[in-house]
């Protein structure tokens, strides 16, 4: 019988324990699943963990997979901070990267890169707007924010399915789905190395993670804002005492958030496929989510979280392209490892007491 | 007409189910996202018994049975571990995606037999009325007489009156010494098998073959009809009948040919769930009694 005592104070060590704890239990769960469904288990665990790591432009092609994801599970943070369940960053990203393509092929002869800027805030905006919707709804009419995002994402799905079916369609496309391609302007390049060339994918979006992490760990440690996130997330009743206005916070949480995945979705078009598709994120809204625990709501944490689950999602695909397996196999390991993170929430705050016999 | 009315009580059976265990579920305080994750394992589960045991009858307790499973995975976590709710549902929803992808490849392209109508002797020949409501399947009756009996249960009997205490205040349930954690643990279940055989439905009757993903967000919907009904039985139906109306309606506008693009049409029954959850829940605030005080909240017994 395992019974549970509070600790006096979080426990420091279970902080760092229980990300890595988490994971070899997944990857032990994982096998044990695989196996029982006849699937080689140490050749699976091999594509999805190793093979990523194999060669350089794998390597860098991680980085490239786990850019929306940092991206989009910074802005998460600040709402699972605030506790705010913001679950429909998928949708904010397609939106962000809808208005973006729409300003991108308005000026179809644009050339110089200044140009991404004005996409990159307009990516900002269509995510942000997206996020307005459940924003207004819940501070206003106390409407549940985590239906409302999450309804939004089939929303937002069949629209840019209708936009690029319709009337954004390249009229030289033979029928396929596609936009135009977008303008010079409008690119992210890749990063040419000298004497190697390029790196697999690997593109000048990454700056823009490296510009984030430590503005966003500024933000929630150094500003008044970040504090007003945090305690309403942890105390939310101190919040109330100190008269912090929970309706203000919980706007800008989502409109944060939703911007960034906005963003997200501007450099994974402009950098990765160069036009508007049907498809566009391949899931990566969700798998955020995924991001922002294993990274314990850290911007830190999430820079490796990011990198850990962009490993894990490229090792699926090899898994599917040398095995046969189906890529949503990658949701399985993301459910398992949430759930021992979430265990390791709770390992923080008690301890474990096993006593033999019942009671 | 006749037709169009049975395939809208076809296309919100799942829903009613689903939002059904939900709200036993939510009632003694447990919110779990995870119902699309368990219709989503109901329904490969339903769709691997029926390959197998060639009975579609089989499909309906296979997929109860994976609706439970999946249940209990999210009972261990969040009665068990005091995880966080929203996101454990989440999890489980995530998880379910995956191993419901994993185990469903090998069934992809297979088509199985679906559910038999039961006809009800005399009254099945009743014009109208008897093809609709004495010609249903073994799934749409247990729907309805698991609502009736859910409504019986929460108003009338002590089980069902301590079930809504523990959800109203776990902890006072908890001093006057009823289990709560064993009580929700079945709530979540009954959940679970609600939900699993709503899953299960889909296959069985809507579409008879796997595809990854393809309960469509009719979890989230069913979520979204608890909170539309106010947390009273009675109500989902009203819920159910009114999404599978819209959509159904959506469908045969595709069909006709209505002279809106069909990814609007399809953008129908989730925007008519954001302006339901709007409706209702501006009014809640008023009156927020019928939500479950507990909802949501982990319970920790000092022992």
């Amino acid at each position: 019988m395992i019974t549970f005592i509070p600790r006096d104070k979080v426990s420091k060590n279970w902080l760092i324990i229980a990300p890595i704890l988490s994971i070899v239990f997944t990857i032990f769960f994982g096998l044990l699943i695989f196996t029982f469904l006849g699937y080689n288990p140490v050749e699976t665990l091999y594509q999805i963990f190793v093979s990523p790591f194999s060669r350089i432009d794998r390597i860098s092609d991680i980085l490239v997979k786990a850019c929306p994801l940092i991206i989009i599970g910074t802005g998460l943070m600040l709402c699972f901070k605030s506790n705010v369940w913001n679950i429909g960053a998928e949708g904010q990203f397609i939106m962000g990267a809808l208005l973006a393509g729409f300003i991108a092929l308005s000026f179809p002869n644009i050339e110089t890169k200044f140009f991404l800027l004005i996409t990159i805030i307009a990516g900002f905006v269509g995510g942000a707007l997206w996020a307005f919707i459940p924003a207004i709804l819940k501070t206003k009419l106390n409407v549940n924010e985590i239906l409302v995002s999450l309804m939004l994402v089939y929303v937002a799905m069949l629209f840019i399915d209708f936009i690029v079916r319709g009337p954004l369609r390249d009229p030289m496309s033979f029928g396929f789905p596609l936009s135009k391609p977008y303008p010079e302007g409008a690119l992210i390049n890749k990063i040419p190395f000298p004497g190697i060339g390029f790196l697999g994918q690997l593109h000048y979006g990454i700056f823009f993670v490296f510009l984030l992490i430590p503005l966003s760990w500024i933000f929630v440690n150094k500003t008044l804002s970040g504090f007003k996130i945090n305690v309403l997330g942890s105390a939310p009743q101190a919040a109330k005492f100190a008269g912090f206005k929970q309706d203000s916070i919980t706007i800008t949480v989502l409109l944060l958030s939703g911007g960034l995945a906005g963003v997200a979705g501007v450099i994974e078009v402009s950098a990765n496929i160069g036009q508007l598709q049907p498809e566009v994120s391949f899931g990566y809204g969700f798998t955020a989510i995924i991001v922002a625990f294993l990274g314990r709501l850290n911007p830190v944490g999430i820079l490796f979280a990011g990198i850990i689950i962009a490993t894990v999602k490229l090792g699926a695909d090899n898994a599917q392209m040398t095995m046969g397996i189906p890529k949503v196999v990658t949701g399985l390991f993301e459910g398992i490892l949430l759930f021992f993170l979430l265990t390791g929430e709770t390992l923080q705050k008690y301890k474990v007491k096993w006593s033999k016999g019942k009671k | 007409m006749e037709a169009l009315i049975l395939t809208i009580i076809a296309t919100s059976i799942p829903l009613l189910l689903a939002a059904t265990g939900e709200l036993i579920a939510e009632k003694s305080g447990v919110l779990n996202l995870g119902v699309e994750g368990m219709m989503l394992s109901g329904a490969v589960g339903a769709l691997g018994a029926v390959l197998w045991l060639e009975n579609p009858y089989y499909g309906i307790i296979a997929g109860a049975l994976s609706g439970i499973f999946m249940a209990s995975i999210f009972s261990v976590f969040t009665i068990n571990f005091m995880t966080n709710q929203v996101a454990t549902g989440l999890g489980l929803t995530i998880f379910a995606t995956g191993l419901t992808g994993l185990a469903g490849a090998p069934l992809v392209g297979k088509t199985i037999p679906s559910l038999p109508k039961i006809e009800i002797y005399l009254l099945s020949d009743v014009p109208l009325i008897g093809s609709i409501f004495f010609k249903q399947d073994f799934v749409a009756y247990l729907s309805i007489a698991i609502i009736i009996f859910i409504s019986f249960f929460l108003k009338y009997l002590k089980s069902g009156i301590i079930l809504r205490a523990v959800g109203d205040d776990h902890q006072s349930a908890h001093s006057v010494g009823y289990p709560v954690k064993k009580i929700r643990w079945y709530a979540t279940c009954f959940g679970g098998m609600c939900a699993g055989i709503g899953g299960a439905y889909i296959p069985l009757v809507l579409t008879p073959h796997w595809s990854e993903g393809m309960t469509a967000g009719r979890g989230w919907i069913a979520l979204a009809l608890v909170v539309f009904a106010s947390w009273i039985p009675w109500r989902i139906i009203v819920g159910a009948l009114i999404f599978g109306g819209i959509t159904i309606a959506q469908l045969v506008g595709q069909a006709r040919g209505w002279p809106i693009p069909s990814q609007l049409l399809s953008m129908m029954p989730y925007i008519a769930t954001i302006f339901a959850l709007t409706m209702i829940s501006g009014r809640l605030t008023k009156n927020n009694s019928v939500v479950p005080s507990s909802l949501g909240k982990p319970f920790f017994d000092n022992k």
